[in-house]
């Protein structure tokens, strides 16, 4: 067993040649990776560096609580619902004690699991699906939804008009398709007219059988080239996820459960409400995003992935037909063991937009979601802690607010940050795999970022720093005047 | 904008900085449009493209989010460069939009608290390989000229299919206040 940091940092790294890949492309957000290579093209050192720092944490302390859910769903416009959804969750929690009312409850799933249908859609066809359809060192040029609606243009219409039919959903439930405002701590602002139902409940047949159509995709492609999908970016981490109190598939709500590599529970049906006795974030110089590990088991053996790929496999079951079936064939596939080769996160991302897709249907049918009773009353708290699956994983939102209804202190652990390590480790076992002693071509370049983007990281959502090397920005507006400057010395003291 | 238009597809450069990639969501709400779109425009560098460095010879560059570190205002000036027409695109874009809510704390300020661990002090990313942090978060215009402004947190997808076929026309944009407003 190799160790699990290896790569992370090289021995003499003055020494060795840099290659950047900047910025990762087909991916939501900034980052860079760097690969550090010795005259042998001998791989010593492989980072993926988030670079932006926009400090939400922080600014967000002394505003009203009942603006959070609209303002913190600005950290992402892939996933803004899921941050609205989570901070509602937290203040719900402030207002009432987090009890919701039928009516608010499934206005609220049925906007997450839009949000969850659309985010899935644009992530595998708009982003990822080049790579898998063309080969992932094919022309550059080609590489591209533009490049798939040519080659393919059945399946690029069937993703934008999937992705069309969750941006809906959202748009019905919220009021807008980015950045809506349905979500209100203790319930919500809006439920469904009938028409609005009626006008969604025409094409939701269509979307599940469109989703079946895109698993069955992404699994001919996976069993047509088993030793390349299994093997790659192949690390094997503990998995974490929300289940429901049976242990089920749930995108909303739900208790912590964790397996290890080998399948085994760690822990279940743990409270979220104690995430941060559970969870330490670790701090690395070279990133502006945390490196979060369970306690404990240690920084070095602690980290652990989330996402598709981690609730599939530590879910039960799921709860609608046509996704449990795909999630059964998916189980058997790996056999007695998890599957931890990263390309299986877009089997597992397809079977969770399916599942997505019924469940859909299911709530459109439920006539609790065209109720009147939106807001439930409770006790007021103070502090209050909010958890949801986001469609990249477990995002975690902690706040807490005084008496005069002003936040006091807030913390987010991110989805894509609980993947950081396991993105990091994918991306050097990728390199070890394909770069060592190579010719550094742009295909293989390329495949960094494959292994990269099956984590569907929204880089946006992180956050990020300031380093130790002397260091002078000038920012100088249009007409040449000088607005701003910025300076550090080698103590890393920044100044004016 | 009367200009007669060129026979080849105009090339068109996106990038996102300090933004949360919304207004790049609300372009791909222009939904099966985009297909027609791809008719007109071919895409250079764009977080949906592997292309990495604008063509010197784009058309129009669009701007999501504001400009909140070294590397914002690097690619920031490769776009001015390269792009014949720049579009500031959504809130962050026009005058900061929520990053800048920062600018009223100091940044170390900011940077303690979010990396400071109980009990393990305080560690604040450190290696060159990340851009150093602007002081405030800036609107695209106070960093170089822009041409045009486009509302909105986001603007909506149709709003930006009207900006665009506009643009692509050869008329002025106009958006009218049905695609600028926000009740």
């Amino acid at each position: 067993m190799r160790h699990q940091f290896e790569l992370e940092t090289a021995k003499n790294p003055d020494a060795l040649k840099r290659i950047v890949i900047e910025p990762v492309s087909r991916v939501e957000g900034h980052g860079k990776v760097t690969i550090l290579l010795d005259d042998d093209n001998q791989v010593h050192q492989v980072r993926l560096h988030i670079v932006e720092f926009r400090g939400f944490e922080k600014f967000i302390e002394g505003r009203p609580y009942w603006e959070v859910p609209v303002l913190v769903q600005r950290l992402c416009g892939i996933c803004p619902v899921s941050h609205h959804l989570a901070a509602s969750k937290a203040m719900d929690m402030i207002v009432n004690g987090g009890i919701l009312t039928p009516t608010a409850e499934k206005i609220r799933r049925l906007m997450h699991y839009g949000q969850m249908l659309q985010s899935h859609a644009l992530h595998f066809f708009h982003l990822s699906s080049p790579d898998l359809l063309f080969g992932f060192d094919s022309d550059v040029a080609k590489r591209n939804i533009v490049g798939v609606a040519a080659a393919n243009p059945d399946v690029a219409k069937m993703g934008v008009l999937l992705r069309k039919f969750g941006q809906e959903v959202i748009r019905v439930t919220s009021g807008k398709r980015v950045h809506g405002t349905g979500s209100v701590p203790g319930g919500v602002n809006k439920s469904l007219s009938l028409e609005e139902r009626d006008y969604l409940l025409k094409d939701a047949d269509q979307m599940i059988a469109w989703s079946r159509d895109a698993v069955r995709i992404i699994k001919q492609l996976h069993k047509a080239n088993p030793a390349l999908y299994d093997a790659f970016g192949n690390v094997p981490t503990t998995m974490m996820s929300l289940v429901d109190d049976k242990g089920a598939l749930d995108f909303y709500h739900g208790a912590l459960r964790a397996r290890d590599r080998d399948g085994e529970v760690i822990f279940d049906q743990v409270s979220y409400q104690g995430y941060h006795t559970l969870l330490t974030e670790g701090v690395k110089p070279w990133s502006y995003m945390k490196f979060p590990y369970i306690t404990t088991l240690g920084e070095e053996k602690g980290w652990y992935k989330v996402g598709p790929l981690a609730r599939i496999q530590n879910c039960d079951r799921i709860p609608t037909p046509l996704a449990e079936e795909e999630r059964a064939e998916f189980v058997a596939y790996g056999g007695a063991k998890p599957l931890h080769g990263s390309l299986g996160f877009h089997w597992a991302r397809m079977i969770e937009m399916l599942c997505a897709a019924e469940t859909i249907k299911d709530l459109l049918l439920d006539p609790d979601i065209m109720g009147a009773d939106l807001m439930a009353t409770g006790p007021r708290r103070e502090e209050g802690i909010g958890v949801i699956e986001a469609p990249r994983g477990t995002l975690f939102h902690h706040y807490r607010v005084n008496e005069n209804d002003v936040v006091t202190y807030a913390n987010l652990i991110v989805s894509t940050t609980n993947n950081n390590t396991a993105m990091n480790v994918a991306v050097r076992d990728v390199a070890k795999n394909y770069l060592q002693g190579h010719e550094i071509t742009e295909g293989l370049l390329n495949h960094i970022e494959v292994a990269i983007r099956c984590f569907d990281p929204c880089l946006s959502c992180a956050t990020h720093a300031l380093g130790k090397m002397p260091l002078e920005v000038t920012l100088v507006d249009a007409s040449g005047r000088e607005i701003d400057r910025m300076t550090k010395d080698s103590e890393g003291r920044v100044g004016k | 904008m009367n200009a007669p238009l060129p026979k080849r597809k105009l090339k068109v450069a996106t990038t996102s900085l300090a933004g949360c990639f919304g207004c790049h969501m609300s372009f791909l709400d222009i939904d099966e449009r985009i297909l027609d779109l791809v008719e007109l425009v071919e895409f250079d560098r764009s977080p949906i493209t592997d292309i990495k460095h604008c063509s010197p010879d784009c058309d129009l560059g669009i701007i999501e989010g504001g400009v909140c570190n070294a590397e914002n205002v690097h690619v920031l000036h490769e776009f001015r460069k390269n792009c014949k027409i720049l579009i500031a695109m959504g809130a962050c874009a026009i005058n900061g939009g929520l990053p800048a809510q920062r600018n009223s704390l100091d940044i170390r300020d900011i940077l303690a608290a979010v990396y400071a661990r109980p009990g393990r002090g305080v560690h604040i990313p450190n290696d060159p390989e990340i851009p150093l942090l602007l002081n405030e978060v800036h609107p695209l215009h106070e960093v170089v000229r822009i041409d045009y402004f486009l509302p909105g947190c986001p603007p909506s997808g149709d709003a930006i299919w009207k900006f665009l076929t506009d643009l692509l026309a050869g008329r002025t944009p106009t958006l009218g206040h049905g695609l600028i407003h926000y009740d």
